[in-house]
């Protein structure tokens, strides 16, 4: 039971069910304090019903919620010792900056004085000082938003809870706001757990990432985890950009060698796969689909000692961002994408020498989708 | 020629009507605003005398009485119209059951004409017919509720009638600006600690200001023309103890052939009208910057 309390939020066996559609299935979580967990997946995943439901915004069907080792389930958000930040800002629109900022303590009971001195600090943290005398009208959305996180701050909670904060910013403001939120996040050593469906968000905020499908969680861990050694082909197409290259293929053995052959060009292609950490060992003939991100398909050499294979591909689409060229490559009747060095000439339908490094492949059941 | 023909139809098809607007309306308005300044009787006559009309009007008790009491019916009516149509507003905003037919059941009253809510409400507050008798039948003999025939009181009975029919539509207002606020406004409040009352108060009704507007403009163009649920009503009476300028202005020009008085007292009227409207228009036509 010691452990439980170390929890900040823990949820245990946590469904939310509309008449007969499940929108959350059996959630179990648990996020220690300093913790900054994103739930991320598609819209309709469940991910801003999961975090309502931690906001007591809605009740769940079945199942618990602690808050700082305390039974929350049924308490009043009030209770709860949470601040919140939504999508579309939420700011008291009759209410001055200042105001919106400490109406909640002026309710709960804090002196003017208090309520000043909270003020300053967050209005000079979030760099708001000058505005707050205007009302959330005259604000940009960045503005705003900037309020609204100073509104959560001055709460001091034990969990912070941000609903898509910053999907109705633009992208060059998105980018900062997403730097002030992570360092807000290391200076206030504030535990948060953040929604979004953006998983570029999701891999440079978190702590934690927890990749949400049709209500049930598919994989929670630490985001480089979760990029490398994804457990299903939904979480390894969902994150990352561009999605995964899924190349279907069938495994041959051949006395202590394993290798993953793949049709190509009406040939059959063998790609070694001996340094595969297969879990519970790979039968012959097994049919599997094989995983590999963009950034191993490219025209460079990769390290001598990496498994690697050459092929010559034809590009049917190329992308010049500034760091990299993103190419797509015919492979077979399907394509595949890979990223390539802006130096190298590439010319639309002539072939090009392209390495891909199978040191860091993933390899999943075609039946059962998941990781093998 | 054709071109001529499409380029001018809207303005060809619209003229007749302009000109009948023109003409019907502010034509007579005029009229009317050049009879109050003549010594007109029974009938038109066309000899200037100045405001000798108005002078007349504002020491004739009758007109005092009348003011006085679009004043007071005019206050309470709004007033309580959007107190009551507030709260209902409030509550059923509370996604409560079978809410679309509650609130049909409350904006009916609006579809009925106030010839109908008054003489309903005439046959109500009839001391002999009405609430007083049925009360006393069930054996309460003392119970008297007769504000109808009491000339302290029949402006009241106006006013009760008159906010019966109104509330409903005022609710139905207020519904839709209550709609119209972001749920997630309030999703941020109660976790912010505070509780709902302490929500609607500080936070919501504050953001309803323009449908507060807009309820005054209508209350209040209602009271001031409101001319038939005083007639279906109390007729104007006890005596004149329920005579509201418009009542004033039909019994000048139609019973008591003084059209000099009628003009003069329609002209006030309008001046009372416009000076609520004007500035309501000033507001809202004004170019706006955010």
């Amino acid at each position: 039971m010691a452990a439980q309390n170390d929890a900040v939020l823990k949820i245990e066996g946590l469904t939310k069910s509309f008449q007969n559609v499940h929108v959350l299935m059996n959630i179990d979580l648990a996020i220690e304090e300093g913790a900054f967990l994103v739930l991320v997946g598609p819209s309709g995943c469940g991910k801003s019903t999961l975090l309502n439901c931690v906001a007591g915004l809605e009740a769940p069907t079945s199942g618990r919620i602690l808050i700082g080792g305390r039974d929350m389930t049924d308490a009043a958000p009030k209770d709860r010792d949470i601040a919140m930040v939504f999508q579309s800002y939420a700011l008291y629109p009759n209410m001055s900056v200042a105001r919106n900022i400490t109406f909640g303590m002026k309710v709960r009971g804090a002196t003017r004085a208090e309520q000043r001195s909270a003020l300053e600090k967050v209005a000079h943290m979030l760099k708001i000082d000058h505005l707050l005398n205007r009302r959330p009208a005259h604000l940009s959305g960045g503005q705003r938003q900037r309020v609204a996180m100073g509104r959560a701050l001055v709460r001091q909670p034990k969990l912070f809870l941000f609903d898509e904060p910053l999907s109705n910013l633009d992208a060059k403001l998105r980018v900062e706001m997403r730097a002030e939120i992570k360092r807000l996040h290391r200076a206030l050593g504030a535990t948060i757990v953040y929604v979004t469906h953006d998983q570029t968000e999701a891999m440079s905020l978190a702590t934690e990432v927890a990749v949400m499908e049709g209500g049930v969680i598919a994989q929670l861990g630490p985001p480089q985890q979760v990029y490398d050694y994804p457990v299903n082909t939904f979480v390894a197409g969902f994150i990352g950009s561009p999605a995964m290259n899924f190349i279907n293929g069938r495994i041959s053995k051949d006395g202590g060698a394993i290798r993953i052959q793949v049709s190509f060009d009406g040939a059959t292609r063998e790609l070694p796969a001996d340094h595969y950490p297969f879990g519970g060992g790979i039968e012959d003939g097994a049919e599997v689909i094989l995983g590999i991100r963009p950034e191993y398909v490219s025209g460079s050499d990769p390290s001598a000692d990496r498994p690697n294979v050459a092929l010559d591909l034809v590009p049917t689409l190329v992308e010049t961002n500034g760091f990299d060229q993103h190419v797509n490559l015919a492979f077979g009747d399907s394509e595949i994408s890979g990223r390539f060095s802006p130096r190298e000439q590439i010319k639309l339908g002539t072939p090009v020498r392209t390495r891909i490094d199978l040191s860091q492949i993933s390899v999943f059941d075609r039946e059962t989708r998941q990781r093998l | 020629m054709s071109g001529w023909l499409t380029r001018n139809i809207p303005k060809i098809v619209v003229a007749p009507s302009l000109a009948a607007v023109l003409f019907f309306v502010y034509g007579f308005i005029v009229w009317t605003g050049y009879v109050s300044l003549t010594r007109s009787r029974i009938m038109p006559r066309y000899d200037f005398d100045g405001f000798g009309q108005y002078v007349k009007l504002f020491r004739t008790p009758r007109w005092d009485v009348a003011m006085e009491n679009l004043f007071v019916f005019g206050l309470l009516f709004i007033a309580v119209s959007i107190a009551l149509g507030l709260l209902l507003a409030v509550l059923l905003d509370q996604r409560i059951r079978a809410e679309g037919a509650i609130r049909t059941i409350y904006l009916y009253p609006m579809a009925l004409s106030f010839i109908v809510t008054g003489t309903a409400w005439k046959w109500i507050l009839n001391p002999g017919l009405g609430i007083e008798s049925v009360v006393r039948s069930w054996g309460w003999e003392s119970f008297s509720f007769d504000w109808l025939v009491d000339p302290e009181m029949a402006i009241y009975t106006v006013v009760i009638a008159g906010v019966w029919q109104a509330s409903g539509f005022v609710m139905a207002l207020f519904l839709a600006g209550l709609r119209s606020v972001d749920q997630e406004v309030i999703k941020a409040a109660m976790v912010d600690g505070i509780n709902l009352p302490r929500i609607y108060v500080s936070i919501v009704i504050p953001s309803l200001s323009p449908v507060f507007l807009s309820a005054v403009i209508v209350l209040a163009h209602l009271a001031i023309k409101s001319f038939d649920l005083v007639i279906a009503l109390t007729g104007g009476g006890p005596g004149y103890a329920t005579d509201l300028p418009a009542t004033y202005m039909y019994a000048m020009a139609f019973s008591r052939g003084d059209l000099g008085q009628a003009a003069a007292s329609a002209t006030v009227m309008m001046m009372t009208v416009a000076a609520i409207i004007v500035p309501y228009l000033y507001s809202e036509l004004r170019p706006r910057h955010d």
